[in-house]
């Protein structure tokens, strides 16, 4: 239990105080100073009020016993046993994880007819891979496929569970954290795990502008998504280790009031996640029809294009393939953009890119801060000419 | 057909900053907005009503002033509103504002239909509606792209699931959290915000709630705890080309041959 206290003979001036507070939740009632609901218990007003005024008042809470929960799980995505790389990913940062605090690895997978396609976890040194095959997780359903994590938390009391910010992992990892009623961070892009066992979650918050520092110190399991790309996937090994143990569970747990009643491929479309050089057009470009030769370097390079969220709300590019944190996040071997200025939203989206060259005429622009190669020039000459060089050069 | 909508009051700027050197939060006189994505919700209840028939709640929790957000919902054609608020929610993570959201709808009735957006531009989590829904023990879909039928019994709506949609039926009482682009947002009528001015809005706050556990919501509900704030790193190897646009696009060609792009 934690609360704000307010001596209200040492808060001085009251206005000073409202003025403080980032977020308006102070405010002058009557000549006192009183705390609203937009309070988010971010502690500024004790720290840089005048001393005591503000007082953060705690009372110590029952903690859990935190060595009753170990292993750290990650979460098998698939669809139809085509396991989504986000999940290697996961494995690779979790073995990172449990060498720190000395536990083990574990991977769980649903699905039906699966056991062929789980053996491929063995590649990648997992300790206990744990299987429930079963007709009824054919696909994916939010009730069933909830109650067979909970039946993997309650038998294996892993420490914590990472699972993939994928279409299904986000609906998934937080119906679990409700009925486990534990804390969950969504998107994490940096994890770590300190001597106590707590997750270290870093994530971006107040649309990108902030980094925050999160943990869940008193909840077991602690529960993290991570999106694809943003996490180092390990090599596979040619050799099998690990054990596969598979699991049940019983028929009404698996009953749902969803049903799936048909799947449409969708066009075997290009996702810029897959591209290893994509050429970002941002707000730099005038007309819809320049976006031709950005194309065209994109396609000589073998690349994808890509674009800012203003190009994509104008309409001069498909949703699909914007950039930052309400687009995709990308990781490509080659980034190049142009006219792109550089906000955090976007550059949260591709800041892990390998080599990031920007192009912008604006010598103060602020990818310049996250670009290797910043090039000051006016992308309507640098293109064209750019292009013609490695025409040239072929 | 009782529908309930979940919208959110945000910032409406995406200029906070943090100082790097006393990690406070810059304040810039932030004004706020309803959360873009849940305009798709409205619409989609709006839809559902043409169609069905019925009454849309809007709800949401959030300080004094996040009744605007409400107001707006009644200009766009919304036929109810609650606010939730109450100092003790303050500092709430997901699982506390989840909890507190689900908790605020069992005390405003039985809805056949909830709605969210997709995610909010603050938070950003997209986990709000899927915990929403454990806590109301009801089944619940996101990444909704397309409603293909309703009818008195059920729901069926496509789900963009990335490489591919699925088409699936859901029983009521159900939770969906709709994507972006499923219907276009119609702009609030002047008229009907005329007509709405003196409606009341239904503010619910702790005391009302079935369970009055201070434990249960706001920080101390809360198990995530944020440790710190940073402003993000910025990369270290950096070079910055200037000169003419001919030794510019050379520097580049030759850049991109010497890591084997061309
Ligand atoms: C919650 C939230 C989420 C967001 N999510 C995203 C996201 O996912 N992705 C995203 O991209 N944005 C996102 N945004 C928007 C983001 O803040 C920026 O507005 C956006 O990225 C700017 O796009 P831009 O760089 O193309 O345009 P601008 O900021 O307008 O920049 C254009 C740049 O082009 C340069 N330029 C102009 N002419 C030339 C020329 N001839 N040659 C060279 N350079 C030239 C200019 O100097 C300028 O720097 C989000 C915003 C919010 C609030
Ligand atoms: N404080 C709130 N009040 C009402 N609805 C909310 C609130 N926070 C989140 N929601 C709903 O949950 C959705 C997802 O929010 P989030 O998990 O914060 O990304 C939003 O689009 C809203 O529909």
């Amino acid at each position: 239990m934690a609360k704000l206290v307010i001596n209200q003979g040492l808060v001085g001036n009251i206005e000073d105080m409202v003025k403080l507070c980032p977020f308006n939740a102070m405010e002058n009632k009557n000549g006192e100073l009183a705390i609203n609901a937009a309070c988010k218990m971010c502690k500024i007003c004790v720290k840089k009020g005048p001393k005591g005024a503000v007082e953060y008042v705690e009372e110590k809470v029952a903690s859990v016993d935190k060595s009753l929960w170990k292993g750290i799980a990650v979460y098998v995505d698939h669809i139809d046993g085509n396991i989504h790389p986000v999940t290697y990913e996961l494995i690779g940062k979790a073995k990172e994880l449990a060498a720190k605090i000395n536990h083990p690895v574990y991977a769980i997978m649903m699905g039906s007819n699966i056991s062929e396609e789980s053996r491929e976890l063995l590649h990648y040194s997992v300790d206990k891979i744990f299987v429930y095959d079963n007709q009824s997780l054919d696909r994916f359903k939010i009730e069933p496929y909830t109650a067979v994590l909970e039946d993997f938390v309650s038998k294996l009391h892993p420490t914590a569970i990472l699972i993939g910010a994928t279409p299904v992992g986000r609906q998934l990892a937080p119906r679990l954290a409700a009925r486990l009623k534990t804390g969950l961070t969504a998107d994490c892009t940096i994890l770590d795990i300190n001597e106590e066992t707590d997750l270290v979650q870093i994530r971006p918050a107040f649309g990108g502008n902030i980094m925050a520092q999160i943990l869940t110190p008193n909840h077991r399991p602690q529960m993290a998504t991570v999106r694809y790309k943003v996490m180092d996937a390990p090599k596979r090994s040619s050799e099998e280790t690990g054990e596969i143990v598979s699991c049940e569970i019983g028929g009404d747990r698996l009953n749902s009031n969803i049903e799936v009643l048909d799947i449409i491929a969708k066009e075997k479309e290009q996702h810029i996640e897959a591209s290893e050089v994509l050429v970002v057009a941002g707000r730099g470009i005038k007309k819809v029809e320049d976006l031709r030769m950005v194309q065209e370097l994109a396609d000589l390079l073998d690349g994808q294009l890509a674009c800012t969220r203003p190009m994509m709300e104008a309409g001069w590019i498909e949703a699909k393939r914007q950039v930052g944190l309400s687009g995709r996040t990308v990781r490509p071997k080659l980034i190049i953009t142009v006219g792109v200025s550089g906000s955090v939203q976007f550059t949260a989206g591709m800041n892990n890119s390998e080599h990031i060259i920007a192009i912008n005429k604006d010598e103060n622009a602020p990818i310049f801060k996250t670009a290797h190669y910043g090039i000051v020039g006016d992308l309507y000459e640098i293109i064209p000419n750019l292009i013609s060089q490695i025409k040239a050069s072929r | 057909m009782n529908i309930l909508v979940c919208i959110k009051q945000v910032p409406d700027s995406n200029k906070v900053e943090v100082d790097p050197v006393t990690g406070v939060l810059k304040r810039n006189g932030i004004e706020s907005k309803m959360n873009p994505y849940d305009l798709y919700a409205i619409e989609s209840a709006l839809r559902i009503r043409e169609e069905m028939g019925g009454t849309i709640t809007a709800l949401t929790m959030g300080p004094g002033q996040a009744a605007s957000v409400i107001r707006e919902a009644f200009a766009m054609g919304v036929d109810q509103g609650a606010l939730i608020s109450d100092r003790r929610f303050g500092g709430a993570d997901v699982l506390a504002t989840s909890y507190t959201i689900s908790q605020g709808i069992k005390l405003l009735g039985d809805f056949d239909l909830i709605l969210c957006g997709k995610q909010t531009t603050d938070g950003d989590t997209a986990q709000v509606g899927p915990e929403v829904s454990e806590y109301l023990n009801i089944p619940s879909v996101s990444n909704v792209s397309k409603i293909v039928e309703i009818n008195p019994e059920f729901i069926t709506v496509e789900m963009d699931m990335t490489h591919d949609i699925e088409v699936a039926k859901i029983k009521y009482p159900c939770l969906l959290s709709v994507d972006k682009d499923i219907f276009m947002p119609r702009l609030p009528s002047y008229l009907k915000k005329e007509q709405t001015k003196d409606l009341e809005i239904r503010v619910i706050s702790l005391d009302q709630l079935e369970d009055q556990d201070e434990k249960h919501y706001g920080l101390n509900g809360s198990p995530t705890q944020v440790q710190r704030i940073f402003p993000p790193a910025v990369n270290s190897h950096r070079e910055i080309w200037t000169g003419t646009q001919q030794e510019l696009s050379d520097q580049l060609h030759n850049k991109l041959q010497e890591l084997k792009f061309v």
